[in-house]
């Protein structure tokens, strides 16, 4: 039988996951029921958007530092304007939207490095974020509250919201032309401009559906917490650049794989969790868990040798 | 196991043990501390009391298991996760020094549903089904002031150090000591500037201020930072004014030796690490069923110039004056609220 270079991309992440979820079941029996799996996923649902609104902006070879900023900066809005007066907050959303496609525009014209960019928008998110919350506080909306500890039947919220998570996006990125457009850029962007594309265009496009995903990452999060700070998600940027890479998607040539995002950032919240059911202390829980990215990461680049391999005959 | 079939099955041994043991016994629940940051001297020394209390709790039969946490990045988010962990590894209650007073409230609103026991300390949280051990920090900054009142009644300039911006304890000392101001009007602050609670940036700070300021009679401080001040003064050559400590290792040393020298006096003020053991025995006592306020205040601790040898011969090199609370000390915390 011979594997697609895509299933096999898949199969590494996937198959970590379920080796760390065994591990977790093995260690922590009471995981294993609905409200367990609830408890150990539903922080995740909030780095899983977030991974994807990274994972499209890696899909166009650029990386977003400001990511843990700008969802921090979404959270403080939705406890704030979206909460207390909801056409303000929509408007602001939009305008952060636009904002990102801005910044994909200025990048693509100005041929400036995206770290740059993001790195210098990051300090605006915060600083916004900061003038919007000064202390920690603000209210969840009732229905993000709702939505996030809805108990749909037999199947958690976490791991309901994750599929629909993994499955919108794959078939939007995956599937629909906007998406081959995107990857095409981030694979070879002369070629899909020749082709008579506007590059400008889809990096824009891309840009902002990024930011459509981070903003909900923001609403989600304040749906679990039910109130926000400015700090609340600065992780998010190392946690969403380090979920794209674990899901099987590359920092250059438009590969990525959203359903592996997702698994990716399922697996870093569950790493994390399995540290702390084996009673690792805790200065040396940064260091475990990157030795669990490391492993993943040279199993994964085994495997592209092989593939290579195979390739080459 | 299903949850329901667990819940059913602890209440059967409830029901069987009940009758045995008529008051509600705590040798079977299990403990958790939930902690943010381990990265300085207090957070150290917090840790440590912990530890050499419960592990005698634990060795006594009182609570089955008392183990703690500590996360490694100081975000809320990561506390989150931890405390849902906490949550599904069975703990009766949770003892939680919060990344963020409102971040966490998903999460320990999580664990009330799932019947624990959730106490906050120190860094306190807002959901309101927790329990909150608050430090009145705006009265230890008052204190400063009236013992200042008392030692000169004429009164004087104060340079004011403060924390570090932005973190609520900065405000509640400074509004603590404004408010002692208004109310000694023979006081007046002259100067200010920002230690953030470090012996170095204090020193600066100082040393930055100081050509600029008149005769300066007394330094008000929020702990961590007196010692610093006092070099800054020694080296620009100006008599050493009357400056209120923190209690950190430093400080005392400090003070004795001026003490020894030539009489020097003042006093030191500071939170305890130790209230980590305070907040292990209010847990204790809530799991063994007694009623508890939710919001209980937990005094500061104070040096005075007669018991400065005392507490200096406790302090451990480089730690902070600590005292451990007793199952006795918390029982009177929350007489005292009631």
């Amino acid at each position: 039988m011979k594997l697609s270079s895509g299933t096999i991309r898949l199969i590494i992440p996937a198959l970590s996951l379920a080796v760390l979820l065994a591990a977790v079941f093995y260690m922590q029996p009471r995981a294993m029921s609905y409200t367990g799996l609830n408890l150990l996923f539903n922080l995740a649902v909030p780095i899983a958007l977030a991974t994807v609104a990274q994972m499209l902006i890696m899909a166009v070879n650029d990386l977003d530092l400001s990511m843990g900023t700008f969802v921090s900066f979404c959270a403080c809005v939705t406890a704030t304007f979206l909460q207390a007066s909801p056409a303000i907050g929509i408007l602001i959303f939009l305008g952060a939207i636009a904002a990102y496609a801005a910044m994909g525009v200025i990048i693509h014209l100005r041929e400036l490095p995206s770290i740059v960019v993001t790195l210098g928008m990051s300090f605006i998110w915060g600083g916004l974020a900061v003038l919007m919350l000064p202390s920690p506080g603000g209210e969840a909306p009732g229905w993000a509250r709702w939505v996030m500890t809805s108990r749909p039947p037999f199947v958690p919220m976490a791991i309901v919201a994750s599929v629909v998570i993994a499955v919108v996006t794959h078939f939007l990125i995956m599937r629909s032309s906007f998406g081959v457009l995107i990857r095409g850029v981030g694979g070879n962007f002369r070629s899909v401009e020749r082709a008579g594309w506007s590059v400008i265009r889809i990096r824009a496009g891309a840009y902002a559906l990024a930011g459509l995903f981070a903003v909900l990452s923001g609403i989600a999060l304040v749906g679990l917490t039910t109130s926000a700070d400015a700090n609340i998600a600065l992780r998010y940027t190392l946690l969403s650049i380090a979920g794209v890479i674990l899901g099987g998607g590359e920092f250059v040539g438009g590969k990525v794989s959203p359903i592996g995002a997702v698994i990716g950032a399922l697996t870093l919240t569950l790493a994390g969790s399995f540290l702390s059911f084996m009673r690792i202390s805790p200065d040396w829980q940064i260091g475990a868990q990157g030795a669990i990215l490391i492993v993943v990461l040279a199993l994964r680049l085994f495997l592209n040798r092989l593939e290579k391999r195979e390739k080459n005959r | 196991m299903t949850i329901g079939k667990m819940l059913f099955a602890s209440v059967a041994i409830a029901c069987i043990a009940g009758p045995v043991s008529a008051l509600a016994d705590t040798a079977e629940k299990k403990i958790a501390l939930s902690n943010n940051y381990a990265g300085n001297s207090w957070r150290q020394a917090m840790l440590t009391s912990w530890d050499k209390i419960t592990k005698e709790a634990v060795e006594k039969g009182v609570v089955a298991a008392a183990d703690p946490f500590t996360t490694a990045e100081n975000q809320a988010t990561e506390q989150a996760a931890q405390i849902q962990n906490l949550i599904l590894q069975g703990y009766d209650a949770i003892v939680v020094n919060a990344a963020s007073p409102t971040a966490l409230n998903g999460a320990i609103k999580e664990a009330c549903d799932a019947g624990i026991t959730v106490v906050s300390f120190d860094g306190i949280v807002t959901e309101p089904c927790a329990w909150r051990i608050a430090v009145d920090f705006k009265a230890m900054g008052e204190s400063q002031i009236e013992y200042l009142a008392k030692k000169m009644p004429n009164g004087g300039n104060l340079l004011e150090i403060r924390g570090l911006a932005g973190v609520s304890v900065d405000d509640e000392i400074h509004a603590g000591i404004q408010a002692g101001v208004e109310k000694n009007p023979q006081f007046k602050i002259v100067g200010s500037v920002n230690g953030d609670w470090a012996q170095d940036v204090a020193q600066r700070a100082v040393a930055g201020i100081l050509p600029s300021l008149p005769e300066v009679a007394a330094v008000v401080t929020q702990g961590g930072d007196g010692y610093g001040a006092a070099q800054a003064f020694a080296a620009a050559n100006r008599p050493t004014p009357t400056i209120v400590m923190g209690n950190r290792e430093d400080e005392l040393v400090w003070w004795k030796s001026q003490k020894d020298k030539d009489g020097y006096e003042t006093m030191s003020v500071s939170i305890a690490p130790g209230v980590s053991t305070l907040a292990f025995w209010v847990a204790q006592q809530i799991l063994d069923g007694k009623e508890v306020k939710k919001d209980l205040v937990v005094p500061f601790l104070r040096i005075d110039q007669d018991n400065l040898e005392a507490n200096l011969a406790n302090t451990q090199k480089g730690g902070v004056a600590n005292v451990e609370y007793s199952l006795e000390d918390a029982q009177k915390v929350i007489e005292a609220a009631k």
